[in-house]
Order: C-alpha cells, then sequence, then structure tokens
C-alpha cells in the first residue's frame, strides 16, 4: 500500500461510543475505523520497543468468567502496548467463587476507577448489564452465545490483509453454530461489509433463525466449499452440550470435517481460519491446520493490533464534538 | 487570505534546504529522512529528490506517525481520538543522522512527540529538525535547524500547508480565525 492510499482520511474518524458490546451496533464505516486503526498498531508491534504511551494512566480490568488463554493474553499485551496499567481478575481465586454477583463484582471494581473493563463472560448480555450500571467503559471479550466482536474484527483484519477486501468474498463458516458467539460477530461484520455468508453445520445444531440474518443455510458441507474464498471452522463446543448433538465425534469428522480433499472445492487461494481452540481431527484435519492455506496464527497476531484499535478508539469516549 | 509561499517559491526554499543540508552534514553518509504524518511525508520526499539530483545517491525515508505519543490525546474527559497512521521507518536508525521533516512548526509539541517517537526506535547519532514554515509561538525549547520560511504570525491565524501530493496544489496560506 503506498503512503498516498493510507493519507485518505476515513468516512468516519471516530467511535462515538462508550463500549464495545457487539458488531451488531456498528457501521460499516464503524468496522472500517477499527480495521484501519488496526493496520497502524499493528506496525507497533513491529517495533524494537513494542509500546507508545497512548493509555498512559488508563486502568484497564480484564474480568473474565470463563476460561480463555487466547483472547485475555491478547488484550493483555494489547493493554501494555498503549501503556495502559491493567490486571487480569481470575474467576476461580475471586470473591465470584464466594456467591457475588456480577453486577456487585463489576460495581465493587468500578468503586477503584477503572476506566476499561474488558469482560467475558457465560452469560449473553452480560455486558450489556455492566454498560448500564458502569461509568467505565465495556468491551465485550465473548459473552454466552451472544457475541465476540474482536474475534470478528481479527478475522475481517486477517481476511483483508490478504484479498484486499472483503466484499463479494465467498466465506463458509462450518460448524457448531448453535453455541458460537464467534458466529454471531462474524455473520454481522461480513454481512455488512458486503461478503457473501454461507454458515453449514449438523442441522441439530443450526438455530431456527439463521436465515433471518441474510446467509445462506445448508447441511450439505460441500456445497458451503464450493468456491469458498475463505472457509472458517468452527469448534465443537462440547462444554455447552448437554443433548445429544450428533453421533459421534469421529461421524461428525467424516461428514463436516475440513480434509484436504474437501479444501480442494474451494478457490485454489483460499484461506483457512479457526478461532481456537481447535479440536484436530474432529471439525479440522492436522493436515489442513498446518497447511499452506491455513492463516490461524495470522488471525492470533492480529488479535493484539485490532484491540490495541479498539481499545485506543473507546478511550475517546461518546460524546463529542468532530474535531477541526 | 493572503498565500505567502507560492509553488515556486516552496520549491526553491526545499532545493535551498537540500543544499544546506549536504553542507552543514558534509554529504550523506548516515543520513535519513523521516517526515511527520501528514505533510512532512511529502516534503520529506521531495528533499530526497533534490538531494538525489545533487549528489546521484538515495538518502533513505521514512513516514513517522506521532497520533500516539500527543500530549493532549487523553486531556479532554470525552473526545474524539485522533485518526492513527502508519509509521514506516524500513531501516535501523541506530547511529544515524536523522533529518525530521514537517510542514510548520508552532508550539513545538508535534516536534516532541516526534522525538519521543523516534526514539522508540533506536538511537540516533543525532536528530535535525527541518521544517517548511516557522510561525513562532513556542511552548517547548525546541528549534528548528533548516527553515523554509520564517513567518510571524498572531495567535488567532492558521497556516495552511498545501502539498500537491495531497491537496492537488503548492501554496502556503495566513487563514483568519481558527486554531491551527
Amino acid at each position: 500500500m503506498s503512503l498516498q492510499e493510507l493519507d485518505t482520511r476515513p468516512a468516519v474518524t471516530a467511535l462515538r461510543r462508550k463500549d464495545l458490546l457487539g458488531i451488531a451496533d456498528l457501521s460499516p464505516e464503524e468496522i472500517a475505523l477499527v480495521l484501519d486503526t488496526a493496520v497502524a498498531m499493528k506496525e507497533v508491534g513491529s517495533r524494537p520497543i513494542k509500546k507508545v504511551p497512548a493509555l498512559r494512566g488508563k486502568t484497564v480490568v480484564n474480568l473474565f468468567f470463563e476460561p480463555s488463554t487466547r483472547t485475555r493474553t491478547s488484550f493483555e499485551i494489547a493493554e501494555k502496548r498503549l501503556s495502559a496499567d491493567t490486571l487480569s481478575v481470575a474467576i476461580g481465586t475471586s470473591s465470584v467463587v464466594k456467591g457475588e454477583t456480577l453486577a456487585d463484582t463489576a460495581l465493587n471494581l468500578e468503586a477503584m476507577s477503572p476506566d476499561m473493563i474488558v469482560l467475558r463472560h457465560s452469560s449473553s448480555g452480560a455486558c450489556h448489564l455492566l454498560s448500564r450500571i458502569c461509568r467505565s467503559a465495556i468491551v465485550n471479550a465473548g459473552d454466552g452465545t451472544n457475541e465476540h466482536p474482536t474475534q470478528a474484527l481479527l478475522d475481517a483484519l486477517t481476511i483483508r490483509e490478504r484479498k484486499g477486501r472483503l466484499k463479494g468474498l465467498k466465506v463458509a463458516i462450518v460448524g457448531d453454530l448453535l453455541h458460537s458467539r464467534v458466529l454471531r460477530s462474524n455473520i454481522h461484520l461480513l454481512t455488512k461489509m458486503g461478503a457473501d455468508v454461507w454458515v453449514c453445520g449438523p442441522p441439530t445444531l443450526v438455530p431456527a433463525e439463521m436465515k433471518r440474518f441474510g446467509v445462506q443455510v445448508t447441511s450439505h458441507v460441500d456445497e458451503a466449499v464450493a468456491d469458498a474464498d475463505v472457509v472458517m471452522l468452527l469448534r465443537l463446543q462440547l462444554e455447552r452440550m448437554e443433548g445429544a448433538y450428533f453421533p459421534s465425534q469421529r461421524e461428525y469428522f467424516q461428514v463436516f470435517g475440513m480434509t484436504e480433499a474437501r479444501l480442494r472445492l474451494a478457490k485454489p487461494d483460499v484461506m483457512i481460519m479457526h478461532p481456537g481452540p481447535m479440536n484436530r481431527g474432529v471439525e479440522i484435519a492436522s493436515e489442513v491446520a498446518d497447511g499452506p492455506f491455513s492463516v490461524i496464527l495470522d488471525q492470533v497476531a492480529n488479535g493484539v493490533a485490532v484491540r490495541m484499535a479498539v481499545l485506543y478508539l473507546l478511550a475517546g469516549g461518546a460524546e463529542h464534538e468532530e474535531a477541526a | 487570505m493572503p498565500v505567502v509561499m507560492d509553488a515556486d517559491r516552496i520549491g526553491r526554499s526545499l532545493a535551498r534546504i537540500a543544499h544546506e543540508i549536504l553542507e552543514r552534514n558534509k554529504g550523506i553518509d548516515d543520513l535519513a529522512l523521516i517526515g511527520v504524518r501528514s505533510r512532512g511525508v511529502p516534503l520529506a520526499k521531495r528533499l530526497a529528490r533534490h538531494i538525489k539530483e545533487i549528489t546521484g545517491d538515495d538518502v533513505p525515508t521514512g513516514s513517522l506517525d506521532i497520533t500516539l505519543y500527543r500530549d493532549d490525546l487523553m486531556k479532554h474527559a470525552v473526545g474524539p481520538q485522533p485518526v492513527v497512521r502508519r509509521t514506516e521507518i524500513p531501516f535501523s536508525i541506530d547511529g544515524r543522522k536523522i533529518l525530521l521533516v514537517d510542514d510548520v512548526l508552532y508550539t513545538g509539541r508535534t516536534t516532541r512527540a516526534a522525538l519521543d517517537a523516534l526514539i522508540d526506535f533506536g538511537r540516533p547519532k543525532a536528530i535535525q529538525l527541518i521544517v517548511l514554515v516557522d510561525r513562532g509561538h513556542r511552548e517547548l525549547p525546541i528549534k528548528a535547524d533548516y527553515v523554509g520560511k520564517n513567518l510571524p504570525t498572531a495567535l488567532d491565524e492558521s497556516v495552511q500547508v498545501r502539498l500537491q501530493e495531497i491537496d492537488d496544489r503548492d501554496e502556503v496560506v495566513v487563514e483568519q480565525g481558527g486554531a491551527a
């Protein structure tokens, strides 16, 4: 990209909101702003001193009520690269095990005046609750089966880096559609940006309302993968499954697993994505996960840049006039 | 809206600065030009072209975005965050003499931010400051080494530098009212 291209002003120059609760609330222009800002943030990670003073003196609390390696580490690194003071509350050692409610935990943390709270919670809508009762900016790091907005943003950044655009690409998302917040955020983002989104999974794991989101729904994985520019695999969330949704993991792999043979149906320059953690030999074959089309580790690298962009943009706050 | 520098004047000033750079540094050994976004970047490239015309050699050129180093970034309780753009310095600055290029020198705060940003990239041998216009009113102890034009201004005036590469024409104008 030339310098001149980068000097064109984006359509919007600020996220005029206090919180990032989901992609559903964002306009295409705001999504583009986050992605453009992430491109600049990515460069910071390549410097000898990977730190800029932008969020100096800001306090960010990472409140994770569910296990997470990637997302929590990624947020922590992003916060530190922006010079914020950060702390992470691990729920196993917190007062939650003593029976404190989410609202009480949040209000107690808020009494110590953090500027931002990054929340991961097993209940959909947990971030919306905190958004209403907290002054701090709330960043959704995954709430139940609702949304995981920074994951969708980092996926979009990864696709845009490789393909130069999102509009018009065929993106096939295959896996456990029922339990996936990554899916919901990605559907919102990709349809807003004009991609052709196909979703595919066992009928027992396809939510009834899926078609309403403006995506193509199929149970035939070959149909979803055919001529796809991007194939995104979703993890079978066994920990959220109480019933019998499919006969066995082995059968799931036979019918829906992404193998090299199946991948040949896609475009020759297809990208393979997975938000992690992967179940190798269940939703994805190892040779595909580690193969030449896989961008799974690029996704992780881009996560830091996208989270830096989100934290930086939200630090501007919600109400203001356009600067000169 | 008086035009204080037209295209010819800007061109002559840059040509003169290119000669001054070579004279003061006795050649181009270890030199690199780094433009401060946005309008410092095309200015740095033009200086590199002038130096190449004189010496036949290329001077490495980069661009620096200082947004994340601004001292007013988090000062407003609520305010729009300035747009962050890419910094591109495709060479090591260690041991080099860095020629930092900006369009207007005013309070000195942008230069302060640029110095902090540069130091995070390494340890240059020296940093010299080049500006197209010095309009006075410094708030920090910062001084330019090469100046296209010294332009005494009132605080309520603003100085607009327009460059072909970004604004489709070359001119420097002084406008009444509004913060620069």
